[in-house]
Parts: structure tokens; C-alpha cells; sequence
């Protein structure tokens, strides 16, 4: 009974959300209300985590947050996975001059340290939701390219291809249909990771103050906010932090849990 | 053998030749007008002017792409816009504080890691491998910019044990080298974990128990040499995380490195000194992780075949 309980906690966290994501707006009465008698309050039976700075409801602006987290990391994971997969699988299919260009182009984006690129390219774009997601594309989707070229490289060469391409199958058809279905589960397992780093890489460009802009919330802006308030309230860098954390664990176990199911081996860890 | 270091030389060339390209094309991604961007709309035309030209902005861009590779050449990165000094000189007196905070981190890293994952390997299934395993799962999961407030408010604030930022004090360097380095210490006890369990399978471990070898030395003179080295591959992959991580950090805790120098630098909008923190950070990566490969062809042989 407890193992099932854990086994089903990642569900639950990240189930609740997708729901804080899609319902947040809804159950946030006032995340932008700023009333200044109240600045700072504690946590409280009728404000449950308590005010910021500016007397705002810290609950209400985690859900706004969970919101603008959820949308970039799912954003992110799908453009970056959809460009990243078809540039990977067509230079692993193309083979030839095509495949070493564009192995090349991603090994010089792979030159690029962790989330350096995104930080530069979100402070060139300018502070926005849209800018964020594209940063992070541009960043992320050497990992599917690489991935799925790996993948088609060596389906490539199987007897289903060779008797498709001998029945007149166009290589479009024989790619979309013949080989990425069967380079899928590695790169299903690299979007599951995809979508903790893209919860977390939102949250830091935020920190930063080059995420979303205000007053709309962000979990790594309300961090970056109530740094300056941590000794008197505490709650605002904790809810925050806690919730980007949690999330993240949950999704990086499910990913866990997907890749010993799909068994397939990355280097995501 | 010089063959191969000849081929990894000349495509770490182009890579660097291909970051520089995307570096310098940065600087055009700016949406509208750059020079309008960096002084703003109220700016006179006559300055407006002056400052492209002092860019070469007004030049054709293949132009600005020579002039460009020719100044890195003779590590001209161009001129900070705010006070006008080389950005190459600017570079050069915050690069020192970065080097040294991502050495503790990786120190730190490497201390807390291998013991972790060798013993979490030699007892598979205890509950010290479960802990450890946490550890290593809430490691990786713990953002960075959240860890450093938390320690701040717990070891500067609360305990007073440490100074909450700068890096006058030598005890300054310890919660952000914790803070950098808590990530890395989570993955690679993971790795060392899993790279010690497949060596304990191998024949020769097996060898060495028989010839009567103490566990001790099965498993710290035998097992962990030649656990290491996949581990240290990952290393230097790894090491991006780190000097990524290095930007956040030292914002967290005011440490005059390159990587704060990028976000001033971005909130000023002075984009030469954000290219050139780019770029900057991105040859030490690329030039870490070509020694990384050719070290690990001279550590071992059979990498030299493949």
C-alpha cells in the first residue's frame, strides 16, 4: 500500500500541475492585486501561503506561476523535439554531405555550456513568454537532432526500409511513416527530461529577470523577488523554490520510469 | 596516435570557428534596431550615427564578419559601450574569480560524489544506496538559484557562519562552490555508481578476490581505476552544466565572474560584452572538453582504435 503511494506520487504532482496550470487563472482571484496594509503577512488560515512584498497573495501567484512554467515547458519540449527530430532524422536518412553539415551545426551548438545560449539569446530577444520559448528551442533541440539521427542511422539499414524503398515508397513517406514510429521511445525518454529542464531553465531565466514580464508570475521571478524580504518572510522564496522542485523531481521520475519501461539507454541524467 | 590529435585539433577548429559565427550573429538577432536598443528612442541622430559606425553596423555584413574575425585574431573583442574599455581587458579581470569558483565546485563535486557512489555501489540495494540515490535525484532536481537563497538564509543569515556575497573572504567561495556544485555532485555519483557496478561484474575483480585481496583494495586499486574512466567523459560534458550554472550562482551571491558580468551586461544592453562573455565561456568549455578527449586517449589505449 505505501510503495503504491509513492510509485503514484510523480503522477499526482505533476497532475496537479497541468490542473494548477489549466484551472490557475480561474482559482486566482487577485495575483496582481496589490494591497499594501498587508504586505508580508504570514501564512494564514484565509491566505494560505501568506503575501509579497507588495501584499499580493502568494498563493494565487504560484498557480498564475504554474501556469507560465507549464506552458514553456511543454512549448519548449514540443517545437524543440518536433525541429530537432525531423533535422536529426533527415541527416541520419540523407546521409552524405546534408548529414555532415548539419552534424556539425550541432556540434557547434553543443560548444554552447548549459543554459548559457538561452540566457544570452533572452537577453538579446528581450524579457516576454514568447522570447523564453524560443530561446530555449534554439537551445534544445540539438539533443532530439542528435537523438534522432543516432536512431535512424541505424534503422535505416533494416529489412522493412530496404522492401518499402523497393515498392516505390518516397523517402518522405518512408521516413515519417518507416522510421521515426520506431525511433520514438528514446526520444519520448529525452522530452520527459526535456520538459524538468525546460521547468527549470524558465524559472532561472526569470531569476534573472529576462522570463515573463511583470506583474504576471513566474516561480523563478518570485524567487529572485522575495530574496531581498528571506529573513522576515521566508515563505516567499520557499513556496516558490519548493514548488520548482518538486515538479522537476516528479518529471525526472517519471522520465526514469519511462526509460526502464521503454528500456532505452540516453545520456539524459 | 598524432594523427588522431591532429583530427580532434582541427574539429575543435571549426567549432570554434562556428561559435564565433553565431556569436557575431547574435548581435543581429537584436529585434529592430541595436544601436536604438542601446540608446534608447530619445537619442540624437549624430550619436545614433557615431555609434554604428563605431560598431561598423554601417558596414555590409560580410564586412563586419572579417572585421570581426580579424580583431578576435589579435583579441580585440571589441569596446564596452558603457565606459568605453576593451572588453577583452574587462574579460580579463573577471575570468580569474570564475575559474576559481567552478574549480571549488568541482572539487567539492568530485569529493562528495565518488565516495557516494562507491560505496552506494559495493552495497547495492541498502538503504545507504537508496539515501544516496536521493541525494543524487533531489540533487539534480534542486534548482540552483533557489539552493543558494536557501543557504544564504541558513548559513550567512541565520548562523552567521559565512558572508552572504562578494569574495573578499576565502570562507566567501563556500556556499557558492555548494551551490555550483551540489548539481554536478548528483550526477556524477549517479555515473560513478553505475560505472563501479559494471566493473565489479567484470572477470578480473572476481580474479582479484580469489587471489585473497582485501575488498578495500579490490575496490579502490582495481574496480574505481577503470570505473573512472567513463565517468570522466561524462566530466567534461558535464563541466557546460557547470559553467552555465556559474552565471546563476554568481548572480546569486554578487560574485564578480564572467557569468555576472553577462547579466549586467544584459541589463545594460551592452552587447559587446555580451558577446565576448558568450564566446569567452564557450572556448574554455570547448577547449576543456579537447584536452578531456586526448587525455583520455593517453590514459587509454583501446580508445585509440575506434
Amino acid at each position: 500500500m505505501q510503495m503504491r503511494l509513492v510509485r503514484l506520487l510523480p503522477f499526482a504532482i505533476v497532475g496537479l500541475w497541468a490542473l494548477a496550470a489549466l484551472l490557475g487563472p480561474l482559482l486566482a482571484t487577485a495575483p496582481d492585486r496589490i494591497d499594501l496594509p498587508r504586505i508580508l503577512a504570514a501564512p494564514s488560515p484565509s491566505l494560505p501561503l501568506g503575501t509579497d512584498d507588495l501584499g499580493r497573495p502568494v498563493l494565487d501567484r504560484l498557480l498564475v506561476g504554474s501556469r507560465t512554467s507549464f506552458v514553456v515547458g511543454v512549448g519548449v519540449v514540443a517545437l524543440s523535439a518536433l525541429v530537432g527530430s525531423l533535422i536529426g532524422a533527415t541527416a541520419g536518412f540523407a546521409g552524405g554531405w546534408p548529414d555532415l553539415v548539419i552534424v556539425r551545426i550541432i556540434d557547434v551548438f553543443l560548444a554552447f555550456p548549459g543554459i548559457l545560449l538561452a540566457i544570452a539569446l533572452a537577453g538579446i530577444l528581450g524579457p516576454g513568454l514568447g522570447n523564453v520559448i524560443v530561446a530555449l528551442s534554439v537551445v534544445g533541440w540539438v539533443g532530439y537532432a542528435r537523438l534522432a539521427r543516432a536512431q535512424v542511422l541505424s534503422l535505416k539499414v533494416r529489412d522493412h526500409v530496404g522492401a518499402a524503398r523497393a515498392l516505390g515508397v518516397r523517402p518522405p513517406r518512408l521516413l515519417l511513416r518507416h522510421l521515426l514510429p520506431l525511433a520514438l521511445a528514446p526520444l519520448v525518454v529525452e522530452a520527459t527530461f526535456g520538459i524538468a529542464a525546460a521547468v527549470i531553465a524558465e524559472a532561472g531565466l526569470s531569476f534573472l529577470g529576462l522570463g515573463v514580464q511583470p506583474p504576471t508570475a513566474s516561480w523563478g521571478s518570485m524567487i529572485r523577488d522575495g530574496v531581498a524580504y528571506m529573513l522576515v518572510a521566508p515563505h516567499l522564496v520557499l513556496a516558490p523554490g519548493l514548488a520548482v522542485m518538486l515538479v522537476v523531481l516528479a518529471v525526472n521520475l517519471l522520465g526514469d520510469r519511462l526509460r526502464d519501461r521503454l528500456d532505452v539507454r540516453t545520456s539524459a541524467a | 596516435m598524432l594523427g588522431q590529435v591532429s583530427t580532434r585539433l582541427g574539429a575543435a577548429l571549426v567549432v570554434i570557428l562556428g561559435v564565433c559565427t553565431l556569436v557575431f550573429l547574435l548581435i543581429h538577432l537584436v529585434p529592430g534596431d541595436p544601436v536604438e536598443a542601446m540608446l534608447g528612442e530619445s537619442a540624437q541622430p549624430a550619436d545614433r550615427a557615431a555609434l554604428r559606425a563605431s560598431l561598423g553596423l554601417d558596414q555590409p555584413l560580410a564586412t563586419q564578419y572579417r572585421r570581426y574575425l580579424v580583431g578576435l585574431l589579435s583579441l580585440d573583442l571589441g569596446r564596452s559601450f558603457q565606459d568605453q574599455r576593451a572588453v577583452s581587458e574587462i574579460l580579463g579581470e573577471r575570468l580569474p574569480a570564475t575559474l576559481t569558483l567552478a574549480a571549488a565546485a568541482l572539487l567539492l563535486a568530485l569529493l562528495l560524489a565518488v565516495p557516494l557512489g562507491v560505496f552506494a555501489a559495493r552495497r547495492r540495494g541498502s538503504s545507504f544506496d537508496a539515501g544516496a540515490m536521493a541525494f543524487s535525484l533531489i540533487g539534480v532536481s534542486m534548482p540552483n538559484f533557489w539552493l543558494g537563497p536557501l543557504l544564504i538564509l541558513v548559513f550567512s543569515l541565520w548562523l552567521g557562519w559565512t558572508p552572504v556575497s562578494g569574495s573578499d573572504d576565502p570562507a566567501s567561495l563556500v556556499l557558492p562552490a555548494v551551490t555550483l556544485g551540489t548539481a554536478l555532485a548528483a550526477i556524477l555519483a549517479r555515473m560513478v555508481r553505475a560505472s563501479v557496478l559494471e566493473v565489479l561484474g567484470e572477470d578480473y575483480i572476481r580474479t582479484a578476490r580469489a587471489k585473497g585481496l582485501s575488498e578495500p583494495a579490490v575496490l579502490w586499486r582495481h574496480a574505481l581505476r577503470n570505473a573512472w574512466l567513463p565517468v570522466l567523459t561524462l566530466l567534461g560534458m558535464q563541466l557546460g552544466g557547470l559553467l552555465g550554472g556559474a552565471v546563476i550562482t554568481e548572480t546569486v551571491f554578487a560574485w564578480p565572474g564572467v557569468g555576472s558580468l553577462l547579466v549586467e551586461a544584459i541589463q545594460a544592453r551592452d552587447f559587446p560584452v555580451v558577446q565576448g562573455c558568450v564566446l569567452l565561456i564557450s572556448l574554455v568549455y570547448v577547449l576543456v572538453n579537447t584536452l578531456t578527449d586526448l587525455a583520455y586517449a593517453g590514459v587509454d589505449p583501446r580508445v585509440a582504435f575506434r
